[in-house]
């Protein structure tokens, strides 16, 4: 640790590893650190305001026992305790990770592929046409995208009706509220509403590609998967980073999508920790518990999230 | 951590740890909340007066109960002094808001309620037993106000703090068509006939029963219809209130979740009714697509508009022939603020609800439901052959049989979310078994009591 901050290069110590400095150099660097500091000030304010100032109370609120009007009382770890013992929340963690599956690896796995073959076509009206109805529904707001779901998928809905018409009506059935299908049909929308994110993310990194590197793979007798592997892949690194995390980020704090089309149910089926902690915290009161849910979720998006950004950003090998 | 470090520039650690540690000396000197009990005393002086001086009454009611503002229009125009300013949102939201609100600075006058114990603990809310004197409540029936009582950590009894801009009742409506289709000439008078009458539509190719149970389990109304019957309707009334020893885990209870196991394993209910919600249910009765629908006389103007002539209204049928009807039947609570800035003049609006001709009428014919008030008024009349007047006939019949009782979903402020909806859910599908339901449904009331 000492090691490492040591060979941190930062401005000050630069400063102040200079031999002589002049009085008006001195007076010079104050005055331009001052005018920086005024630059970032209203932003600084913001974040200090909006989101420091949030974590900390989360981090203080989940050592209490508090309904979130009354005297709070002091409960130490307790509710950590909760969070890691409680099978249901438990089981509200281990539906965030099944999603990770849909919100995450499916779009950017379904990304590459259409990715390599659109980035052909990406200038032209016909490129338009595709980027803008891959991005759809980013533009839509997930209220609207979670509603017209839920009508796609309810009994009746257009995908039962398809099924019906091609004579597999015995799989019918109301997607968002069976037991069984439920968490799947949450993930499904999600995967749909990543899918455009991603392969717009891998069609603007593919066009960064040295043409002359597929030249190259194909001069020496690469075929299509072979050049994929080879060039493309390793040259979208930081964009399937990009990608992994922002999915990722999606998956474990999901809400809007499963507030709108499930509320949960059925059952805890598809409960993620985003629904769990405004329950907690605004149906049940449970102020604590709810800031300890966070508190963990928050650690669980970190631990997924760094190595992700380490290995993409890392040298290549 | 060290590798953190690395990435992170020693300029922008220090920075950012000493935002944190300014926000921690900042926020964390102090437990969070405040004491505020016993600041409000119960014997202050009321007035029963208007005056003439302009007041404006902040209201904060529920979205898609036209009443209130039914009802605060008609009293502006009778006192042009008064002005209300109203704000509205979903139920569920007022829940989830209610205690916040109320402890702002800009505390409503008016708010429609959830459940009152907890707002009454934390002295949110103001002490109605000055004005029930001042304005001799003791008139009214004393059932009627019952649920509006809070004692030590107890309904049902104690101190007035909440009053209601009318008075529900549920039972179940049935579509008249589809019950002559399948031959059923009047109302069942006993759970075994209702019972005959689900089996005898659905072998007619009749969807039995359109109920909800998404969001919120709609089919705790028919469970909760069943319980009343298979027991004591005041053992379920001292569970709702909290009262020190009762209990979910009942013969009563069991059997009612027995039945309607048996009923959803015979297809009774729909077979996506865990992704059906409140609208959809009533838009799928609405379209004929189901013979019953257990709900509440607050449907009852939009079903006539609807369905007209075609929908009927019963109490759920009592379990032997010539029993006492029981029914789930609450007040649409609105109480007042401790903060209110205009306590005497909600009051007298709220007093004017139950007492004005004008007001009562309004009640029955935008709200759908009894006025309450004295029983020496008399109740407006809604028009022949509607299903409202089947249901102020009900509640009436429902008054004067005593048999009204709240939802059991009101008896803590998390049960509903927390333990009766995840569960239904897992019951009708077979996921849950009656006995695990009830035990369920007990241990996360006794959670919530013990906190």
């Amino acid at each position: 640790m000492t090691s490492a901050l040591g060979s941190a290069p930062t401005g000050r110590d630069d400063s102040r590893a200079r031999p002589t400095p002049t009085r008006a150099h001195r007076f010079r660097w104050a005055r331009a650190a001052g005018t920086g500091w005024l630059y970032v000030l209203p932003a600084l304010v913001m974040y200090a305001v909006f989101v420091l100032r949030p974590l900390v109370l989360t981090l203080q609120y989940s050592l209490y026992d508090w309904n979130g009007i009354g005297v709070a009382r002091w409960v130490g770890l307790d509710n950590y305790l909760t969070v890691f013992t409680d099978s249901d929340l438990l089981k509200i963690i281990g539906n965030a990770i099944v999603l990770i599956v849909f919100f995450s690896f499916i779009p950017v796995a379904l990304g590459l592929l259409v990715a390599s073959m659109v980035r052909r076509i990406t200038t032209g009206a016909f490129g338009t046409v595709v980027r803008t109805i891959l991005f759809m529904p980013q533009v839509i707001p997930l209220v609207a995208a979670g509603i017209a779901w839920s009508w796609l998928l309810s009994s009746n809905g257009l995908v039962n009706q398809a099924l019906r018409a091609v004579g597999l009506g015995g799989v019918a059935r109301a997607w968002l509220g069976d037991f069984d299908t439920a968490l799947p049909a949450v993930g499904v929308i999600g995967a749909w509403v990543l899918l455009g994110l991603c392969t717009i993310l891998l069609v603007t990194g593919m066009s960064k590609i040295d043409p002359a590197l597929y030249e190259a793979a194909r001069l020496d007798g690469a075929g299509p998967v072979r050049e994929f592997l080879a060039v493309t892949l390793p040259s979208l690194r930081q964009e399937i980073g990009v990608c992994l995390t922002v999915t990722i980020i999606a998956a474990l704090a999901s809400f809007d999508i499963v507030y709108i089309s499930t509320s949960g149910g059925p059952g805890l089926q598809t409960t993620v920790p985003g629904l769990e902690i405004y329950r907690l915290a605004f149906s049940q009161r449970q102020v604590g518990l709810a800031s300890a849910l966070a508190v963990v979720l928050m650690l669980l998006v970190l631990a997924c999230v760094l190595p992700i950004q380490r290995l993409s950003r890392g040298e290549k090998p | 951590m060290a590798e953190l470090l690395t990435k992170f520039p020693r300029r922008r650690t220090v920075l950012l740890a000493s935002l944190l540690a300014v926000g921690m000396t900042a926020t964390a000197c102090s437990a969070p909340g405040e004491d505020r009990s016993s600041t409000q005393k119960s014997d202050a002086a009321v007035k029963t007066e208007l005056g003439t001086g302009p007041v404006t009454l902040e209201m904060y009611a529920e979205t898609g109960f036209p009443l209130a503002k039914a009802l605060a229009d008609e009293f502006s125009k009778q006192h042009s002094n008064v002005t209300f300013n109203i704000r509205e949102d979903q139920f569920t939201v007022i829940v989830e808001n209610a205690p916040r609100v109320m402890a702002s600075d800009n505390s409503p006058d008016i708010i429609r309620l959830p459940t009152m114990v907890d707002l009454v603990k934390d002295d949110l809310l103001k002490n109605l037993d000055p004005y029930f004197t001042a304005y001799g409540w003791d008139k009214f029936p004393a059932s009627q106000l019952m649920q509006l009582r809070v004692g030590e950590n107890t309904r049902g009894t104690g101190s007035l703090y909440g009053m209601g801009l009318g008075y529900s009742v549920t039972g179940v409506f049935y579509n008249k068509k589809l019950a002559s289709q399948i031959g059923m000439t009047q109302p069942p008078a006993t759970v075994a006939e209702f019972e005959e009458l689900l089996a005898k539509a659905k072998t007619g190719g009749v969807q039995p029963i359109m109920q909800f149970n998404k969001n919120t389990a709609g089919i705790n109304f028919p469970h909760q219809a069943l319980q009343n019957q298979f027991g004591d309707p005041t053992q379920v009334a001292d569970w709702i209130f909290q009262k020190p020893g009762a209990t979910f885990d009942t013969p009563a209870a069991l059997k009612a979740t027995q039945t309607i196991q048996k009923w959803a394993q015979a297809g009774y209910f729909t077979k996506d009714a865990n992704a059906l919600d409140y609208a959809g249910m009533v838009g799928e009765f609405q379209k004929g697509n189901g013979l019953f629908m257990f709900n509440g006389d607050w449907e009852s103007a939009n079903l006539d508009k609807s369905m007209p002539g075609n929908v009927g209204f019963f109490l759920f049928p009592t379990e032997s022939p010539g029993g006492k009807h029981v029914a789930m039947s609450a007040p649409n609570t609105f109480g007042v603020s401790a903060k209110a800035k205009n306590p005497d003049a909600a009051a007298y609006f709220l007093n004017w609800v139950h007492t004005n001709a004008k007001a009562r009428e309004i009640s029955v014919t935008v709200g759908g439901s009894s006025p309450g008030g004295p029983s020496d008024l008399p109740v407006p009349s809604a028009a022949p052959n509607t299903v409202l007047a089947e249901t102020l006939k009900a509640s009436q019949q429902l008054g004067a049989e005593n048999g009204a009782v709240d939802f059991t979903a009101n008896a803590t402020g998390g049960i509903f979310a927390a333990a009766i909806t995840p569960e239904m859910q897992k019951l009708i599908a077979g996921q849950q078994t009656p006995e695990g339901y009830v035990k369920a449904v007990q241990a996360e009331y006794q959670k919530e009591l013990s906190r």
